[in-house]
């Protein structure tokens, strides 16, 4: 599909991912290697099926009835199909984490917000709890601004707090490979800056694959950069090429705005 | 400046028109304070008769229950005990089984059980409350007496546990619509985070919807307290200062319609204690709705 050179290894692989919606197909056999600790980031117009493809990642669309895979998602070390009837979901969250669209804490403490995750892994030792809750935070840039009032709701926080909360709760398991689907759609250009901020830093330790619907945030903060059309991956490559000589007439149509 | 134009000037049909539907509305609103207030005024007015003859002291510590004995006594205590008694015994069914039915439509049920099954639950709190009531005395109690053989033929447990069936669709309806109001991001982002379905339910749907199945329980607690048919019924109507349900007792309501069956003189002081009665069961239930109130303040949907 493209032939860049990269050292770094690959985190997962989607092989002929098509993604029915009942009978409405959203994903046509979509091809797309993600890389470790990079930040690959999927673009497109609304409905394009980046979200859809994102959410593919950890079988949230297994949540509703109707929804079909087909094809697979290799993912690595374990050169595992992630959508083989065979796994089981649960395992691949336990992997795999999310930040969504809109900051979504719990009705909960700011503590018990990070804590989550290591609860329902049947974590209970307070040690262990207070050390990855408090890593977790400071992986979010959130420790500094939140250590004095951990037992407060975490609705109380600001917006862009909130988001940096969601970020402490999806960081606090380990994950290996974290979604982020348009994280900073619902914030205000500083709180944005601080969540790319953020992003960069996070990737020395993680794999991220981000949606975005704002492409200067692509082009800021990600190795690598997907154009999604209607169900259909149209180009994928390293994210200066893709921004600066895009290989397909449509990428530049889209990038230089004359579309979308 | 002159006389405003005729396009310009009031025009006097529309705002009669206004004012009397301003009026029609102000009315139906009225209705129900002015009832709520002339039922306070008169269990109020009432009473105070009743405190002339009997000091407050007695009605709330003595503990015997007679006014209408020669040797008449007005310890309260003796029916509010059947009251709590068999409101407890209702709440233990109630709650329990009312919060593990919503959990399960909420959370569990496919559409199509959830689409069957609630009409049915609500089908269950549309039955007269006459027909528990038997019930409770010819199937509930004769089944209880097998397991133990002692239980007299009128108790409380049995008109509680069966009160408590009858509360259940009040607690299971409203807690399931507190449960499915939970916005779904929530429940994706406990997913995401690889909780179960069971962890996501009792982790984060019910602490987010804690202020409306609160207000489910008050509301199951407030119909328990103020049931009076299965007690009238099932429950002996004998007054009794116990808070064991394996034994006949009154509660407020059963004793006010024991009176209000009887031939007693409209005004004598035995009339007067069902106002008396009537009023603290009131209080009871306002105390209840107070508690509800703060609780869904304190615990408001912080999603």
């Amino acid at each position: 599909m493209n032939s860049i050179t990269n050292e770094a290894p690959l985190k997962a692989e989607a092989r002929n991912l098509s993604f029915y919606y009942g009978n409405f197909q959203a994903l046509k056999n979509i091809n797309m290697p993600i890389y470790e600790k990079k930040v690959t980031s999927l673009i497109g117009p609304s409905g394009c099926g980046k979200s859809t493809y994102l959410r593919c990642f950890n079988r949230m669309h297994d949540l509703y009835p109707g929804n079909r895979y087909e094809g697979a998602i290799d993912f690595h070390p374990d050169h595992t199909d992630l959508l083989s009837k065979k796994v089981d979901p649960i395992e691949v969250r336990m992997r795999i984490s999310m930040v969504f669209q809109k900051p979504n804490p719990f009705p909960k403490s700011i503590y018990e917000n990070v804590a989550y995750g290591l609860r329902v892994r049947g974590e209970s030792a307070r040690s262990v709890i207070d050390d990855k809750v408090e890593a977790a935070l400071r992986g979010a840039a959130l420790w500094g601004e939140v250590k004095d009032r951990l037992k407060e709701l975490g609705a109380n926080l600001s917006g862009g707090q909130q988001q940096r909360l969601c970020i402490a709760r999806a960081l606090a398991t380990d994950p290996e490979l974290m979604l982020f689907d348009e994280p900073t759609s619902a914030l205000d250009p500083i709180a944005t800056a601080s969540i790319e901020e953020l992003i960069s830093e996070l990737k020395e330790k993680v794999t991220i694959l981000i949606v975005t619907h704002n492409m200067q945030q692509a082009a800021r903060i990600s190795d690598y950069t997907a154009y999604m059309y209607i169900g259909e991956m149209v180009e994928f490559g390293v994210t200066d090429q893709i921004f600066i000589k895009p290989k397909r007439k449509e990428t530049e149509d889209y990038i230089t705005g004359r579309f979308g | 400046m002159s006389e405003p134009s005729d396009r310009l000037k009031k025009d006097l049909t529309r705002h009669f028109k206004e004012r009397v539907i301003e009026a029609v509305l102000f009315l139906a609103a009225f209705v129900s304070v002015f009832t709520t207030t002339a039922i306070v005024y008169i269990l109020v007015s009432e009473s105070w008769v009743f405190f002339q003859h009997v000091p407050l002291t007695d009605f709330l510590f003595d503990t015997q229950w007679t006014p209408l004995f020669d040797d008449a006594h007005y310890g309260i205590m003796v029916l509010l005990s059947g009251t709590i008694t068999s409101s407890a015994v209702a709440v233990l069914v109630a709650i329990p089984l009312g919060t593990l039915i919503a959990i399960y439509l909420s959370e569990f049920a496919p559409f199509s059980v959830r689409e069957v099954a609630k009409p049915f639950l609500e089908l269950l709190g549309g039955i007269p409350t006459i027909i528990y009531g038997y019930f409770a005395l010819l199937f509930l109690t004769p089944l209880l007496q097998k397991i133990y053989p002692d239980l007299p033929g009128f108790n409380l447990l049995s008109a509680g546990i069966v009160m408590g069936i009858m509360i259940i669709p009040y607690v299971a309806s409203l807690s399931e619509d507190a449960m499915r109001a939970v916005p779904m991001a929530l429940r994706e982002g406990s997913y995401a985070t690889g909780a179960t379905r069971l962890q996501t339910a009792l982790r984060v749907v019910v602490p987010s919807a804690i202020s409306g199945i609160a207000s489910a329980y008050i509301l199951g607690i407030s119909r328990a307290v103020g049931e009076t048919m299965i007690l009238a019924v099932a429950g002996g109507m004998q007054p009794n200062l116990t808070f064991n349900p394996a034994q006949p007792g009154a509660t407020i309501t059963s004793f006010i319609v024991q009176v209000a069956l009887g031939d007693l003189p409209h005004g004598s002081i035995g009339y007067q204690t069902i106002f008396a009665a009537g009023l603290m069961l009131m209080l009871l239930t306002l105390v209840f709705n107070l508690i509800g109130f703060y609780m869904r303040k304190k615990y408001r949907e912080a999603y």
